[in-house]
């Protein structure tokens, strides 16, 4: 223990003779040589990459939009990416631009293949049983309902709350689920809800899958959220949209 | 076989067999046991991380006379993330089906201690060639590991191999298997096998843990 | 092969007339008229579950004694009492491939990895009906009502499917005995889904309707009680089980009498007095301190209503006490009973007496209790 030789016995100083010689330091500029060498290395390594694999993940980002959107709107045939701004107005984002200004609600115009606008397509999300659910939903401006749902992604108990993407009771409910506005368009006339499974009343309402309420409740509040967000403003402004661009 | 080749297929053969990373080192448990839960999963982990393996290996034993031992480490962690990156990307243009899938564990490579291990064990004191070899064993070991999950875990808990279903359409999914415990309990069967089955090569008796103290 | 010379068994060591043999027979007697009355109950069905559970009880059990990995023996009942009471945690219309699983996964992961009796952490049953409850959440929640006519001549369909395969749907059977399709819904999940609250008799022995019931209540409690008067098991545990639930289902009740279901509804409702008469009295995955017993009893209570309130499951005794179990050597360890003469504030009193020669604490002991030693580190001598 240090406190008792200090009291008791005399302190031998130690002598600091010349430093151990096993350690050898290196050259500060062998370092920085080396470490400038590894990063140009790495760097040409990933710009490499990055240029080699950009078109196939660009084309592949597309696809898989599309593939999303062409699921819940089946006539569709070519899409296009819009952002309703906060403000009220809609302005085209060109494929690939994530950045999205805030208070904005992207969505995607789907048309057919003479060009006529077939859907719209946005996405929403609701707090499900485990995780977020995140849902894609066909809006047809004609009967302002929705027409389809599909999953982007959810980490829901497989074979129970992963039924919303079989079981065909549940997505009857999305035939033709009610979204209308109200008369000044501020609104839905009607907030989509969940409901027990058996009680639906009206058509904006949706049917739960008994054992699966959670999911059920998260998939109408995600179109619910979504819709409230998007419709208000979409809504004045369809015509802009009616025909491909 | 002359000597050569000899020692050349051992040095592969240690990281395959005899020092598996998963069934015998236990390293690298996080994309384990998170990624294996079908085994097309499982391969993909495995071939990403083998890639990133052998190349980060190669350049690391090519830079190993330049690099002063202070720094050795960020050149290290540098060199795998290049390659980690790369891989990412590689992914993203194959499927982006597999890379949801797969998630975050793809980038998750950078930390894995098989790689850095390797770099600082092996590739880091040895020449090139034998370097890329080690790791490629290892690389092969772990995905054999991983194969060896995301069977049994896609078999139980979907009824299919590959895709391919086995059983029909009637089959019961075992939905623990592709739930997280899931991936415990079946890395807690292959590791006793594999213990069970070293001890009675090694020649041991397997009774022994009956004893009271 | 020598003949060993020392037998090598787990505890007790005392020679007693009592023998963990005895123990575990008595259990497994008080045992059988529950599982009579739930094969009269169910039928058939019932019958072959609980020969298949515990026949995969007992085969696993045999091969892991047999291969070394586990102590203990084939012959001390305590696989049977496992396997009984997985079955009767099990809907009657299990699937009996799925029945085996859980037999196998009870024994194999609940008491052979830790080393075979006495060694256990969680209830062995637990751990099966948990793994298969993770495994086939659809199967263990179809439950089939009681007194069916015919239910001594015809399997219920889920029964008989194929292994690895999904069990048949039992909605079209039941509609074929102009039954509801709900009917088979257990008294917790009508409650949690639908609000509904099942009446007293058809609780305690659903003889009066077709109530999808588990083992009757009262013949359980009745066993218990056979039980704790043999002192073949501690009283304590299910007394605080259940008085911890009923106090706190009391007092959530006297809070919302609309939103919450009455205490006697919470008690006898579901698996909570299977759960605490013969799951929670375990002995080796419960306290052995008597106020750690209460301590052990009363967490299960309140975790039961708990999980059963206020997560998406109805049930959650099994949860509870798996929780509980892993808590008890925490709980075991607080609760240390202080040696006679020896003060709460750790003080050794001057004139303490011991009821033996002191002598017989040992030196090291004897130092521990010393209150100097506290007090050592802010004063050193000299």
């Amino acid at each position: 223990m240090s406190d008792q030789s200090s009291t008791g016995k005399k302190v031998i100083p130690i002598v600091t003779a010349a430093p151990e010689i096993a350690v050898p330091v290196s050259p500060t500029g062998a370092m920085i040589r080396t470490l400038g060498l590894v990063s140009a290395i790495c760097g040409l390594i990933i710009v490499g990459a990055y240029q080699g694999t950009y078109d196939a993940v660009a084309a592949n980002k597309r696809i898989a939009t599309e593939r999303a959107v062409f699921k819940v709107l089946p006539k569709a045939k070519s899409i296009e990416e819009f952002v309703a701004q906060a403000g009220g107005g809609i302005a085209r984002v060109g494929a690939g631009d994530t950045a999205i200004p805030p208070g904005g609600v992207k969505f995607f115009a789907a048309y057919d293949e003479a060009g006529k606008l077939a859907g719209i397509a946005a996405e929403g999300v609701g707090k499900g049983y485990a995780d977020n659910v995140r849902i894609m939903f066909g809006y047809q401006p004609d009967c302002q309902c929705v027409v389809g749902i599909g999953v982007v992604a959810m980490r829901e108990t497989p074979g129970i709350g992963d039924k919303i993407i079989t079981d065909k009771d549940f997505l009857a409910n999305f035939t033709a689920l009610d979204v209308k506005l109200k008369a000044d368009l501020s609104a839905l006339a009607n907030e989509v809800k969940a409901v027990k499974h058996g009680t639906k009343t009206g058509a904006w309402q949706i049917d739960a899958i008994a054992g699966a309420t959670i999911t059920s409740r998260a998939v109408g509040k995600a179109i619910n959220d979504s819709a409230q967000a998007l419709l208000p403003r979409l809504v004045p402004k369809l015509d802009t949209l009616a025909k491909k661009s | 076989m002359n000597t050569a080749q000899y020692k050349t297929w051992d040095e592969f053969m240690e990281g395959v067999w005899r020092q598996n990373p998963v069934f015998v080192m236990v390293l690298g448990m996080c994309p384990t046991l998170a990624v294996t839960v079908s085994a097309i999963n499982a391969i993909s982990m495995g071939v990403a991380t083998l890639f990133v393996l052998v190349c980060s290996c190669g350049l690391v034993s090519l830079m190993r006379k330049l690099t002063p031992k202070e720094v050795r480490i960020a050149v290290y962690i540098v060199i795998i993330a290049t390659f980690v990156t790369a891989v990412d990307y590689a992914i993203q243009a194959i499927s982006l089906a597999l890379y949801d899938a797969l998630g975050a564990f793809i980038q998750l490579i950078v930390v894995n201690c098989i790689i850095l291990g390797r770099a600082e064990a092996h590739a880091a004191k040895n020449p090139p060639i034998p370097a890329m070899v080690n790791a490629a064993g290892m690389g092969v070991g772990f995905t054999i590991g991983l194969l060896a999950l995301g069977v049994v875990r896609e078999i139980l808990g979907a009824g299919t191999l590959f895709g391919v279903s086995l059983f029909g359409a009637g089959f019961q999914p075992w939905v623990i298997m592709v739930l997280p415990p899931g991936g415990f309990f079946v890395l807690g069967a292959w590791l006793l096998l594999f213990a069970w089955w070293a001890r009675r090569r090694a020649g041991l008796p397997a009774k022994e843990a009956t004893q009271h103290v | 092969m020598t003949q060993p010379l020392i037998e090598i068994r787990s505890a007790p060591h005392v020679q007693s007339a009592k023998t963990v043999e005895t123990i575990m027979r008595n259990v497994v007697y008080s045992l059988l008229p529950i599982c009579a009355f739930y094969v009269f109950q169910y039928g058939i069905s019932a019958l072959a579950s609980i020969a298949v559970v515990t026949g995969a009880c007992l085969l696993t059990e045999r091969f892991f004694v047999r291969t070394g990995t586990q102590a203990g023996r084939l012959s001390d009942y305590s696989a049977v009492i496992t396997g009984l009471l997985l079955a009767l945690t099990l809907p009657p219309g299990f699937p009996l491939w799925m029945g085996a699983v859980a037999g196998i996964v009870a024994i194999a992961l609940g008491k052979a990895l830790f080393g075979g009796i006495g060694f256990n952490v969680f209830n062995p049953a637990l751990v099966g009906r948990a793994f298969v409850q993770a495994a086939f959440p659809t199967a263990i929640a179809t439950y089939t009502p009681s007194f069916l006519p015919g239910r001594f001549t015809e399997f219920i369909p889920s029964t008989l499917a194929w292994p690895l395969m999904i069990p048949a749907d039992a909605t079209a059977w039941l509609k074929a005995k102009n039954l509801d399709a709900l009917a088979g819904a257990t008294p917790l999940a009508k409650w949690k889904f639908d609000g509904v609250i099942a009446n007293a008799d058809e609780l305690l022995t659903s003889l009066s309707g077709h109530m999808a019931v588990g083992p009757s209540p009262l013949l359980i409690l009745l066993c218990g009680a056979y039980l704790a008067s043999r002192r073949y098991m501690d009283w304590r545990i299910p007394l605080a089980v259940l008085g911890s639930a009923a106090l706190t289902a009391w007092l959530l009740f006297a809070f919302d009498p609309a939103r919450y279901p009455n205490p006697f509804f919470m008690l006898f409702s579901g698996g909570l007095i299977l759960g605490a008469v013969y799951m929670a009295t375990d002995m080796a995955t419960s306290p052995v301190t008597p106020k750690g017993m209460w301590v052990y009893g009363a967490l299960i209570g309140l975790l039961t209503v708990v999980i059963r309130y206020y997560s998406g499951l109805p049930e959650g005794v099994m949860y509870a006490i798996l929780i509980a179990n892993a808590a008890s050597p925490l709980i075991e360890k607080i609760t240390q009973p202080v040696p006679f003469g020896r003060g709460v504030l750790d003080r050794v009193k001057k004139r303490a007496t011991y009821p033996l020669n002191p002598g017989y604490i040992s030196r090291e002991e004897a130092s521990a209790v010393t209150p100097k030693k506290r007090f050592l580190p802010n004063k050193p001598k000299k």
